[in-house]
């Protein structure tokens, strides 16, 4: 029983972690009907960002927002420059260049930092608190903690400020919002930035448990998807849903399924994909897409 | 007959110039080159079944390696296992992994491209562990050895009174993957020009109206899954071969990767485009490899960095280029550029007179 507890807690904090990169997928989807294969790569980047920061001396909790608003800039800088002049290409093109975006971030991160793994810090002990008989990792708790703040901070802006308004006027109805005078495509960077700078949250977070080098996200970009679509891909509440329910899925078939372990955890991610779409293709939170003939 | 052939339009005499070059290539080139084109021969059949689907029935697989594997594992181990000839092995691994495409290809109908790219792109990640797994099959992580074979006798007897060396394994590899890719590609050619392409870039450009017209579209897209794979496992059956080895790290991820490339580079929905592409997917690797350490004034690190990082840079940078700029890829580049220089030598006439071939498709 302690030791079930003790998985789920992990689950719920892994889950945490795919929860931040799958919300950036939302996020990008709902502002132009497209999955960012390049979400991942990003995030490895801005990790990197981070830890050149952290080695110039500056204290975590300095680096860690200036890394979230070099990769919000970054975001901004990667629409207007690659995405713009395709914007209304069909999904095809856009989704190979996304993957073409993927190639380019993954070589330049090995150009400029190596493929040695580096070592993470993380600002929490290692150290476990008994909560009634079971052992928590104070790790585990910062990462719960900082993911639930990033994703209620996503949600505030969306939900309660003009800009997050803004921004779900342009994606949800583009010529309605321009005829009302809102410039949709800078609001679809500023989507972009947005997602950026939430999917290098999740490469933060995941860099001390994994080592950076840049294939890192290469697992992680799987389980995301598999919440993205768990949860319903248009929607930002079934991301954080979809991602702990994969995190738990995965902890928990790697402790207790016989022969689940290791790389094989990626399996359960692509498993949960292919039932999910066959079976219930909107996720949890998706309404049915009508298509128009 | 003598008719018919001058009235053939140039680019017919191209084939016949580009199949007499690989026929006759493996006699001025070295043995371990012959087996480096080889495998572009092989990448082409891959990269063929990937255009049949993305280019003509405009489905997105990003898991084609996956199948490769497949076809790979096949032939290795119906070899290691069970003592077969290679050869043989060659038309089951491909027909298997065209009927496990057909099949993958029924539930593919019922997802949106985007979601399609997502499923296959998640194969492509998870297949070397999956490989690893069935240990006593696959050889897990060590992989299996496939022993090349000899060249026949009338095959050597032939190439040393041409070339007055032996025939080496390596270059008998070569032309069974050239018989392979002509086969293969004199297959695809007669597919795009008769009913199914028809149909299947119909269905590319407007599903409905397709449907509207008749075509049976569940039908054709789960076929053209299975063409596509079924190709894929012929080029993953060959690699085995070619390469003499398989192992979970022949698979990876960057595979499907490089498959896309040579689609896209080469120019999606064109029969020389998957050749133009392969040669150019496959050899920017390893020219980048030997360009770079032989610069001395590049420092070593830099040097190694440059290695592994290099093709990435250059296949991102490509992909999003060609995209952006020349969706058509190579092949569209060259006939925009072929057909300007005609209209500019015979003049304006020939275009009102239609004999200007409508502009391809864009993806």
């Amino acid at each position: 029983m302690q030791e079930f507890a003790q998985q789920v807690v992990g689950g719920i904090a892994i889950g945490g972690i795919f929860a931040s990169l799958a919300l950036a997928l939302v996020l990008i989807y709902n502002a132009m009907g497209l999955v960012n294969f390049a979400q991942g790569e990003m995030a490895m980047l801005a990790t990197f960002v981070a830890l050149a920061l952290i080695n110039r001396g500056m204290s975590y909790w300095i680096a860690f927002p200036a890394t979230l608003v070099l990769a919000f800039a970054g975001g901004i800088a990667i629409q207007r420059l690659v995405i713009r002049p395709v914007e209304r290409a069909p999904v095809l093109t856009l989704v190979i260049i996304t993957l073409g975006l993927a190639t380019l971030i993954n070589g330049l991160a090995g150009f400029i930092f190596g493929y040695v793994p580096r070592s993470f810090p993380s600002p929490f002990s290692s150290d476990s608190i008994d909560v009634f008989g079971v052992f928590i990792s104070w790790r585990d708790l910062g990462v719960i903690a900082v993911s639930g703040l990033v994703l209620l901070a996503v949600y505030l802006l969306l939900q309660r400020t003009t800009v997050g308004l803004t921004m779900r006027a342009a994606a949800h109805h583009p010529e309605a919002s321009r005829l009302l005078g809102v410039q949709v495509s800078w609001m679809l960077a500023l989507g972009w930035g947005l997602a950026s700078a939430v999917g290098a949250v999740s490469g933060i977070m995941v860099a001390p448990i994994l080592l950076l080098e840049p294939n890192m996200m290469q697992s992680i970009i799987i389980y995301a998807f598999a919440a993205a679509v768990l949860g319903g891909i248009e929607s930002p509440l079934g991301a954080v849903v979809g991602g702990i329910l994969v995190g738990l899925t995965i902890n928990l078939a790697g402790a207790y399924l016989p022969g689940v372990g290791g790389d094989l955890q990626l399996a359960v991610g692509l498993a949960i994909i292919v039932v999910v779409l066959l079976v219930r293709p909107t996720g949890l939170f998706g309404r049915a897409a009508t298509r128009r003939v | 007959m003598m008719n018919r052939l001058r009235g053939a339009p140039p680019r017919y005499w191209l084939v016949v110039i580009v199949v007499v070059f690989f026929i006759g290539f493996p006699t001025v080139i070295s043995s371990f080159l012959a087996s480096e084109w080889a495998q572009a021969l092989i990448f082409a059949i891959a990269i063929m079944g990937l255009n049949i689907l993305v280019g003509l029935s405009g489905q997105l697989s990003l898991g084609h390696g996956a199948f490769m594997a497949l076809g790979a594992y096949t032939s290795a181990i119906l070899v290691h296992h069970y003592k077969m000839d290679y050869l043989l092995t060659i038309p089951i691994a491909a027909v298997l992994t065209g009927i496990v495409g057909f099949l993958f290809g029924v539930p593919a109908l019922r997802l949106s491209p985007l979601y399609l790219a997502l499923a296959t792109f998640a194969l492509a990640v998870v297949t070397p562990s999956l490989i690893k797994r069935p240990a006593g099959l696959t050889g897990g992580v060590q992989g299996i050895l496939v022993l090349q074979p000899d060249p026949p006798p009338i095959a050597s007897d032939i190439f040393a009174t041409l070339t007055g060396t032996v025939m080496t394994s390596d270059q008998w590899i070569y032309y069974i993957s050239l018989f392979c890719a002509l086969l293969l590609f004199w297959l695809a050619w007669n597919l795009t020009r008769h009913r199914p392409g028809r149909a299947l870039r119909a269905i590319r450009d407007g599903e409905v109206a397709a449907a509207a017209s008749g075509i049976n579209i569940a039908g054709y897209k789960t076929l053209a899954f299975g063409v596509s794979a079924f190709y894929a496992g012929t080029a993953g059956s060959l690699f085995g071969l070619a390469t003499g080895y398989v192992s979970p790290d022949t698979f990876p991820v960057s595979l499907s990767i490089q498959l896309l490339v040579g689609a896209v580079v080469g120019g999606l929905a064109s029969i020389p485009g998957p050749l133009l592409g392969a040669i150019f997917a496959y050899f920017l690797p390893i020219e980048s490899n030997q360009w770079v350490p032989s610069q001395s004034w590049i420092p070593d690190q830099i040097a190694s960095t440059l290695k592994n990082a290099g093709p990435a840079v250059s296949y991102g940078v490509l992909l999003i280029l060609i995209m952006i700029f020349a969706p058509n890829g190579l092949v569209g580049l060259i006939r925009r550029g072929y057909e300007q220089l005609n209209r500019r030598l015979r003049g304006a006439g020939d275009r009102e007179a239609g004999h200007v071939p409508p502009d391809p498709q864009t993806v």
